[in-house]
């Protein structure tokens, strides 16, 4: 197999990874931007326990603000927090933050140019039995159409800690997007983060002749595809993309122009999310087929998370027969 | 106590205001008459008398903040900051302008000396509170102005802000709610009843003081007993009159979000100059 040595992946990335929810890793970054900057504050609507704001809150009540089950408050209180200097994180459920107060967030926060950080939990269907209710799908479109603000998806609940961090550090405005469900932990501490910039997670010896760009947990499944095609002999790259505004168009160009061939991996729509983003920089930079997995214009239901992330086809196997599908496609 | 001097000389900004307010709708061809001529007393007062301001240093940390919830009603705000010295009075006629500085709703990063960003109604009041709230932590002296419209309290964001504060106890915030009963479809307490407003306030543990918003002396008194309220925010219920000044406009709901034609504005300024 190929892992990329830059990206310096978990040893044990591709036989049994611990698994954590990006949630977790978010709530242990949040306690330590906390630890080191006097200036964030937390604000929960009535769900700080479960967005793991908990472990702040306990640290710092002083910094914590419970505003109750209010998202449209919480972000224009924040934003006003913002605007007197503090930096805020804003965190519940991504259906309802940034799902209800979307009109809030563009007008008093990125248009007001403040740097508050919404944080939205239970983003996907991997969400579960709550259903489609609870099931956010539309957020990074309707987050990543906003001037100002910047768009991370870790992949692990080690990426998710440390864009918290880095989310900390930005004076601008920030979505993070998190999942609630366990997923394996690959990355280390060595692992290359920037925001707004995406590395190689996979590159098979020689010219591949398909690239996958994953955003979110689904990096993992992007892997295990890639050996899968490896396997196979298919020469595969794969990128981690956690940061979907600003995309990073000369990686995703560069991606395209060696393979000849892309599949983009999301638990999202597919209209308006990261394919349609990738979309959107290869038509003007590299036009090359590209075959989207993702959600196809409907809503989630309940279900265990693994039975619906296979209904939807958001595995391993879905990205690898998309691969095939797009190869089949190059001129 | 204001003297009758002080009085007087806020009144006669009130009606400078008042004629910049119709010269710059005038000149911009569109926006909001009624509510800014019927706010001009209370923003003559307040950047007159109230405000601890300097519009020289728009960013001293140590100033007053005041937030325009219903940004719509801006012209009064830009007329008002025009003659307290924050820009050149010039300036107000390119309101609504490709380029200007006076967006047609306010825009903070545009212009110092705003506060915050605001035209879709409802969020004001929570922004304000936010800074309030962050300024509590950090100990700060300077109050918290925030001025909103009686339309805006249909909004679900104005009464979770109602509920935030009451909450928090934030007496150093002071809201001055515009209560000219009017909104764009028409009176307010047929489009969606308000009343009783000061018993809502009241019920969300706020402190309320009603007065007459077209009076410098109840407003100075209101905004003296808010800073003397330790224990809970207060709302001062400003009853006020849509389009004051202009007699045949006065109490129409139509004059909401139109502006004067050039003819209008003939007959509106003769009457505001003949006060000077």
């Amino acid at each position: 197999m190929s892992l990329s040595p830059k990206a310096h992946l978990h040893p044990a990335t591709l036989s049994k990874p611990q698994e954590e929810a990006t949630r977790v890793g978010y709530g242990r970054g949040l306690l330590e931007a906390g630890r080191r900057d006097e200036r964030v504050v937390a604000l929960s609507a009535d769900l700080t326990d479960s967005t793991k704001t908990s472990l702040f809150a306990e640290a710092y009540p002083e910094r914590f603000v419970q505003v109750g089950v209010a998202e449209q408050n919480m972000v224009t209180v924040a934003s006003g927090m913002a605007a007197y200097g503090k930096i805020p994180f804003v965190t519940s459920y991504a259906m309802f933050s940034p799902g209800r107060n979307w009109e809030q967030i563009r007008t008093t926060i990125c248009y007001n140019d403040v740097p508050v950080k919404i944080v939205g939990s239970h983003a996907g269907v991997s969400v579960g039995p709550d259903g489609a209710t609870h099931q956010a799908i539309e957020d990074i479109a309707i987050m990543r159409v906003l001037p100002n603000m910047t768009v991370i998806y870790p992949c692990d609940a080690n990426e998710a800690e440390r864009a918290t961090l880095a989310a900390a550090k930005l004076p601008t405005p920030a979505y993070l997007r998190l999942a609630r469900e366990k997923t394996p932990v690959f990355t280390t501490k060595k692992t290359p983060f920037k925001i707004g910039r995406a590395e190689v997670f996979f590159a098979s010896k020689g010219k591949p002749v398909v690239a996958i760009l994953a955003t979110g947990p689904l990096v993992y499944e992007a892997l295990t595809a890639a050996i899968t095609l490896e396997q196979a002999g298919i020469p595969v790259r794969v990128l981690n993309v956690h940061t979907i505004k600003p995309l990073d168009e000369a990686a995703i160009s560069k991606a395209a122009k060696d393979a000849g061939a892309i599949v983009t991996a999301e638990e999202h729509q597919l209209a308006g999310g990261f394919g349609s983003a990738v979309a959107e920089v290869l038509a003007r930079r590299a036009p090359t087929p590209v075959e989207m997995v993702g959600i196809h214009d409907r809503f989630g239901e309940s279900g265990s998370p693994d039975a619906l992330l296979k209904k939807f086809h958001l595995t391993a196997p879905a990205i690898a027969q998309a691969a095939r599908r797009v190869i089949k496609r190059k001129k | 106590m204001l003297s009758d001097k002080v009085v007087k000389n806020i009144e006669g900004k009130a009606n400078d205001i008042r004629i910049s307010i119709i010269e710059m709708l005038v000149a911009a061809g569109s926006g909001h008459t009624a509510g800014p001529l019927g706010m001009a007393d209370i923003f003559a007062t307040l950047y007159f008398n109230i405000l601890r301001h300097n519009p020289k240093k728009p960013n001293w940390p140590e100033r007053d903040r005041l937030f325009l919830s219903n940004g719509h009603i801006c012209p009064v705000l830009y007329a008002t900051m025009a003659h307290a010295g924050y820009f050149p009075k010039k300036e107000l006629l390119t309101l609504r302008q490709l380029g200007s500085r006076l967006q047609g709703h306010p825009h903070r990063t545009s212009l110092s000396g705003l506060e915050s960003t605001s035209g879709p109604l409802g969020s004001g009041l929570s922004e304000a509170a936010g800074y309030a709230y962050a300024a509590r932590i950090d100990k700060k002296k300077f109050r918290v102005y925030c001025l909103t419209s009686d339309g805006e309290h249909d909004e679900g964001n104005t009464w979770e802000a109602i509920l935030f504060a009451g909450k928090y106890r934030l007496s150093n915030l002071t809201m001055i709610l515009d209560r000219n009963n009017i909104q764009i479809d028409g009176n307010t307490e047929n489009v969606m009843p308000l009343e009783p407003l000061r018993d809502k306030y009241e019920a969300f543990n706020w402190h309320v003081i009603e007065i007459s918003g077209h009076d410098v002396r109840e407003l100075y008194a209101a905004i003296e007993e808010a800073k003397a309220v330790v224990e809970k925010p207060t709302a001062i219920i400003a009853h006020t009159i849509p389009g004051k000044g202009i007699p045949e406009i006065e109490f129409d709901y139509r004059w909401h979000g139109r502006p004067p034609s050039a003819e209008d504005a003939k007959r509106f300024l003769k009457i505001l100059n003949a006060k000077k």
